[in-house]
């Protein structure tokens, strides 16, 4: 470990990434050794390494080169803080890990999101373990979101998915033990289509030099032939499409949201699901660009379901909880539509709405667990008129869900505008289908609100206490994300749209080369700057080609 | 001076930051002072970025169409620069952004200091000022917004602080209700909206308005009929026109002021102004189309308010109908006309209803105008500005109502295709509007008292007064701005015909036009005798004018809430029940499977090594056998 810590990276010397993985897998090591005579110290303690990790990925979002980002004439060009080592030489797997602009501010919402709810939300009982399985979990999904080696990223895939596991079944709500083996033996079924996938793909897609693991070797690479590249994507999608989830693979999620504790659920929505469209991104569209392409209606047609399928199971619902599920469904819906819709305001949206579904999600799933800390029920019914009770908790609840709801000036709109103004070019009636869902998404928590908000309050909701000030110090950062990310989301597009152009051109390129011989491997092209010449294009025909890209080969 | 123009939206939004912070603090009264000074201080820096602007040089853009005039774009930011995409946080300085900024701060401001009167111990004050201070904010850059997201945050920002301040006294189950209603119906809109911003973007590669006037000319006509209708579906959401005007009359659930300002002076009319600001998209098949759909709203409203007892409810649909004025006349082409009656509107309608709310409050809370009657004796200021209002909307000559409503009335009937028609439906609710408001100002003010004398009703304020009486000259000689016969007395028209892409000229003669504008008058007269006979004189019986289907509004509204509450529900409800029963039970029955499965080849693993081995014997067969075969063939 001390060797990996040492390594000397390309844009920094000091190791960031290695130390984002390593800070809170530490803390979890010395949390889990803490004396068992003092349990109140394991969520300070705890919290300290998360936010230390935290504090470093904000470091690492600031010290990230956009103009170098911007240079970068092919996604494995795109990766800073870039680490590698050797790790198990015989069959090309190495400890490698970077950041572009996809997985950048993924990587800093893992990590900070995990310190505000360790600080902020109580788990009741046995602190320590719940602590040192949060900073695993921690740990576990940065791992996911930089590792540029497959079977580094299928390990540390399946590292997140034994703490969350352990948190739902330990600290959960009545249904725990349901919800927490559905949780865990559906994700696992993606996961072993996931491990078969990564071995095929490394197998029979390693260059002749030998056997490797590493993804920007593989994608750059493209020496799969096309059936064998599509039975691949085939695999790696559903494992993804498991974790997004999409409409049908959705209903593990309800349950483990619902029956997760509130931080549990924060962490599952803001940072876990992502692992699905990241991993979209990163080894569907990357890995397979001409699959991606090839099976794009199918996808597009998936998340444009789910966006209505999400919204009107939402409207549904008896529970808070559930409800704010379903919305994520709907949400990440909206995801799926525009990864696959092949342009860079589409994929670059998609990933500024990972962020900012995490954001508002996450910060819905706490209000609701902090109203079941003090009504125990989630129940619509039996809550009324909580905004008389509490107006300052009904405040920042108006304030989130108008941000979920997409109402521009708050974050959530420009996730969605950009996702769907990206892929009107290239999938019209998706898109327009898709739009719907914003009518939709107003209905369901309008109404939801205004059972659980408004009219007349009965005795026992009139005694629904206001937010305290450590609850208003944990939702702050939300509130403000979600003001600051809706005027000024400048600084995120900016480090997303290289990486966004990069891929969408590394798609345009490999989906045009259908009938090319795959062993004859095609990577040139004349930078990524795509803006002049595919993205205009835009009638969805599937001539998104760049001319003199395919003349180059 | 024009460079200032950002301060426009930015008091009103420092207003609403600092009561965001210490409006409980800061209390009543000094909460409202400090929301009205914050508006009052918007209105100035809009007349001196006015002032800027007719300093411009008038410039010609856009080559052939002619289009130019004074412009200024203030650019205060990128906000969403992706990809091809260019986004900026920008301000468009123009004769028509001014125009509509003008009268949104003027009448803005009269309403704020209105409040200040009206929402005197209201537990939530300070919270109703902030919600007027950031609606305020969200109209101005609604208006001043250079290209069409800036725009949509304005219009989902008024959306929102409409649906805030519709549900304000939310303990009231029909507040709530009304406040969700509005909020979801104007969403539908809002779907055409972003649609239609998505479809010029793949078209023309901007969303700025000076890029889309300049390169409208190369659409292709079936893609601008699209937007332009899809720019209907989303002026009809906000603006409250067929079929999407379901939300108007429950939105009088809010308290007064917002009506009068949210739900008649400005945001109403914002489907106006996106209309015609895109006016050069807008194509003569969707013209026609927004013709009909305005002329039919005119009427249907019309006919509505006749029937109405509560006293924002008559208001309501008068507001309804008038939009429907204003869609008429642009679908005539005569959008100088359509802004001009938008001004002269938020005049008188901002009037009436603050009169209504002056009624409303010195009866303590009674909207019913059955429960009435001959308050012009204790409310003399409320009765004679009330009066004023009454004479301006239903067209009485020189009132501004007049004139704008006989501007749109000579569009109409100069419209080429079915221009008579459109005329006579014109006419027809110009004749209602003069007998529903007469009916109204005979119930409210004259005639005997049919008030309890428990009620003890009392003149407002002068907080509340002062802007009656402003608005009350204001509708009165609002006219001014724009008369007809001498050209050089077209103001308006004058300004804002170089923002426009087609300028609409009238073609009729002058006696013509007399005449016209004497049928219109005499319609008016029509109307009012008649109210006055039935309302006034009893001389008609009363009981036969008041049919239930009208007062009902033809059961449009309890057609919808059947169908959304029944069959619309139910759709729901299977889905949700076919997301537990069939998605989910699949995965469970899976997994009931695998168990099944697993127990049933139990038995297999039995221990005895005598089971193994004929297994295994079994087994040696088949694999000799099918080798065999495979063998021989």
């Amino acid at each position: 470990m001390g060797a990996l810590l040492a390594a000397s990276g390309s844009a920094s010397d000091f190791p960031i990434l290695n130390a984002l993985i390593f800070v809170p897998a530490v803390g979890a090591l010395v949390v889990a050794l803490l004396p068992r005579s003092r349990p109140d110290l394991a969520r300070p303690v705890g919290a300290l390494f998360a936010g230390i990790a935290g504090a470093l990925a904000l470091a690492m979002a600031w010290q990230f080169d956009t103009a170098a980002a911007a240079d970068a004439e092919s996604v494995g060009e795109g990766f800073q803080f870039i680490s590698q080592q050797s790790w198990i030489p015989d069959l090309g797997i190495s400890w490698h890990v970077g950041v572009d602009g996809i997985s950048l501010w993924l990587v800093v919402l893992s990590s900070v999101i995990v310190p505000i709810v360790l600080a902020g939300v109580d788990p009741h009982h046995d602190p320590k373990p719940y602590t040192a399985w949060m900073l695993l979990l921690q740990a576990g999904s940065v791992g996911a979101f930089v590792a540029l080696d497959l079977f580094l990223f299928f390990v540390m895939f399946e590292v997140v998915l034994v703490p969350m596991y352990l948190l739902i079944a330990g600290w959960g709500y009545d249904g725990r033990r349901y919800a927490a083996t559905k949780f865990f033996i559906y994700t696992m079924a993606g996961s072993a289509l996931l491990l078969v996938a990564i071995i095929a793909t490394a197998v029979l897609g390693s260059p002749d030099s030998g056997i490797t693991f590493d993804l920007v070797t593989l994608a750059e690479g493209q020496q799969l032939a096309t059936n064998a590249a599509r039975l691949c994507f085939v695999a790696f999608a559903i494992a993804f499409l498991v974790k997004v989830p999409v409409v049908p693979l959705h209903t593990w999620l309800p349950d483990a949201h619902t029956e997760a504790p509130t931080a549990g659920s924060v962490v599952l929505a803001a940072v876990l699901l992502k692992l699905g469209t990241y991993g979209l991104l990163r080894f569907g569209l990357y890995l397979f660009p001409e699959a991606s392409d090839w099976a794009a209606p199918v996808l597009v047609t998936v998340g444009v379901v789910g966006v209505i399928w999400g919204a009107i199971t939402a409207a549904m619902q008896r529970d808070l909880k559930r409800l704010v599920a379903y919305s994520s469904v709907a949400h990440m819906g909206f995801i799926v539509l525009g990864i696959f819709a092949f342009t860079a305001e589409a994929i670059g949206g998609g990933v500024i709405q990972m962020v900012n579904h995490g954001i508002s999600t996450g910060a819905l799933f706490l209000l609701v667990g902090m109203l079941y800390e003090r009504r125990r029920t989630r129940q619509i019914d039996e809550l009324a008129g909580i905004q008389s009770a509490a107006p300052v908790y009904a405040g920042v609840f108006t304030l989130i869900m108008l941000s979920s709801i997409g109402v521009p000036g708050l974050n959530g709109f420009v996730g969605e505008f950009l996702i769907l103004i990206g892929s009107f070019e290239t999938r019209r009636w998706w898109t327009v289908i898709a739009a719907t869902g914003v009518i939709l998404a107003a209905l369901y928590l309008l109404w939801a609100y205004q059972r659980v908000f408004h009219g007349p309050p009965a005795a026992a909701d009139r005694q629904t206490a206001d937010l305290r000030k450590g609850e208003l110090l944990t939702l702050a950062p939300f509130v403000i994300a979600a003001v600051a990310l809706g005027v000024y989301p400048k600084p995120l597009l900016a480090a997303t749209e290289p990486a966004a152009d990069c891929l969408v051109m590394h798609v345009t390129v490999y989906s045009a080369d259908e009938l090319a011989d795959p062993a004859d491997p095609v990577v040139v092209f004349d930078g990524c700057d795509i803006r002049d010449s595919a993205c205009s294009a835009g009638d969805g025909s599937g001539d998104r080609v760049d001319d003199t890209a395919g003349d180059d080969h | 001076m024009v460079e200032l123009v950002w301060l426009i939206p930015a008091l009103p939004l420092a207003g609403f930051a600092i009561l965001l912070l210490a409006g409980p603090r800061l209390g009543e009264p000094r909460a409202g002072w400090l929301a009205t000074a914050a508006s009052a201080g918007s209105f100035l820096f809009t007349l001196i970025t006015f002032g800027g602007l007719l300093g411009l040089e008038s410039v010609t853009k856009g080559g052939a169409g002619g289009r130019g005039g004074r412009s200024f774009e203030s650019t205060l930011f990128e906000w969403m620069p992706i990809g091809g995409l260019e986004v900026d946080a920008a301000l468009l300085v123009d004769p028509l952004s001014m125009t509509m900024a003008l009268f949104v701060t003027g009448v803005g401001t009269l309403i704020h200091l209105y409040s200040v009167g009206y929402m005197h111990g209201d537990p939530k004050y300070s919270k109703f000022f902030l919600y007027l201070n950031l609606f305020l904010f969200s109209m101005l850059m609604l208006v001043l917004g250079e290209n069409l997201v800036v725009t949509f945050l304005g219009w989902e920002g008024v959306g929102t602080c409409s649906y805030l301040l519709i549900s304000f006294w939310h303990e009231r189950p029909t507040a709530a209700t009304a406040g969700k209603k509005a909020f979801v119906t104007n969403r539908v809109g809002d779907f055409g909206f972003m649609v239609a911003t998505f479809l010029l973007w793949t078209a023309l590669g901007t969303v700025s308005y000076t890029g889309i006037a300049a390169l409208s000319g190369g659409l292709a006509t079936g893609t601008a009929t699209a937007v332009s209708l899809l720019l209907l579906l989303a002026a009809a959401g906000k603006s409250a026109q067929l079929p999407l005007y379901v939300w108007l009359p429950d939105a009088m659930e809010g308290p007064t002021p917002v009506s009068a300002m949210v739900h008649a002076a400005t945001m109403v009319t914002a489907g106006v102004y996106l209309l015609v600001r895109l006016n050069p998209v807008l194509t003569d098949t969707a013209l026609l189309i927004i013709a009909i759909v305005g002329a039919a709203t005119a009427l249907f409203a019309a006919l509505a308010a006749v029937a109405q007892h509560d006293i924002k409810k008559v208001l309501a649909y008068s507001t309804i109908s008038q939009l429907g004025y204003m869609f008429l006349a642009i679908g005539s082409g005569a959008y100088v006309a359509a802004i001009f009656h938008v001004i002269t509107h938020a005049f008188f309608k901002g009037l009436l209803f603050l009169g209504a709310g002056s009624v409303i409050h010195g009866l303590g809370d009674e909207q019913d105008m059955r429960r009435m009657g001959g308050l012009r004796a204790v409310m003399p200021i409320t009765a004679v500005t009330f009066i004023v209002g009454w004479l301006a909307i239903a067209g009485v000559p020189p009132l501004s109502g007049f004139w704008s409503k006989d501007e749109i009335l000579l569009a109409a009937w100069e419209q080429s295709d079915i221009g008579p028609l459109l005329w006579a439906v014109g006419l027809v609710t110009a004749l209602l509007t003069a007998y529903y408001m007469s009916r109204q100002t005979f119930l409210v003010f004259f005639g005997g008292q049919r008030w309890d004398d428990s009620a003890h009703p009392h003149e407002s304020p002068v907080t509340m007064t002062l802007p009656l009486m402003v608005l009350a000259g204001a509708a009165a000689i609002g006219g001014v701005m724009n008369l007809p016969l001498v050209a050089d007395w077209l103001v308006l028209e004058h300004f804002l015909e170089p923002t426009l892409a087609h300028a609409h000229h009238f073609t009729t003669p002058t006696w013509q036009k007399l005449l016209l504008a004497f049928v219109a008058a005499l319609a008016a007269l029509i109307g009012i005798t008649v109210a006055a006979l039935a309302w006034l004189r009893s001389r008609i019986p009363t009981d036969k004018l008041e049919p239930a289907l009208l007062e009902n509004s033809f059961y449009v509204d309890s057609i919808i809430s059947n169908f959304v509450g029944g069959p619309g529900t139910k759709v729901f409800e299977a889905a949700a029940a076919a997301d537990r029963r069939f998605v989910d039970g699949a995965v469970n029955g899976v997994a009931k499977l695998v168990r099944m499965l697993g127990e049933a080849v139990r038995p297999l693993q039995s221990g005895y090594l005598r089971h193994y081995a004929s297994g295994v014997a079994v087994g040696a067969i088949v694999l000799v056998v099918w080798l065999a075969l495979r063998g021989v063939s």
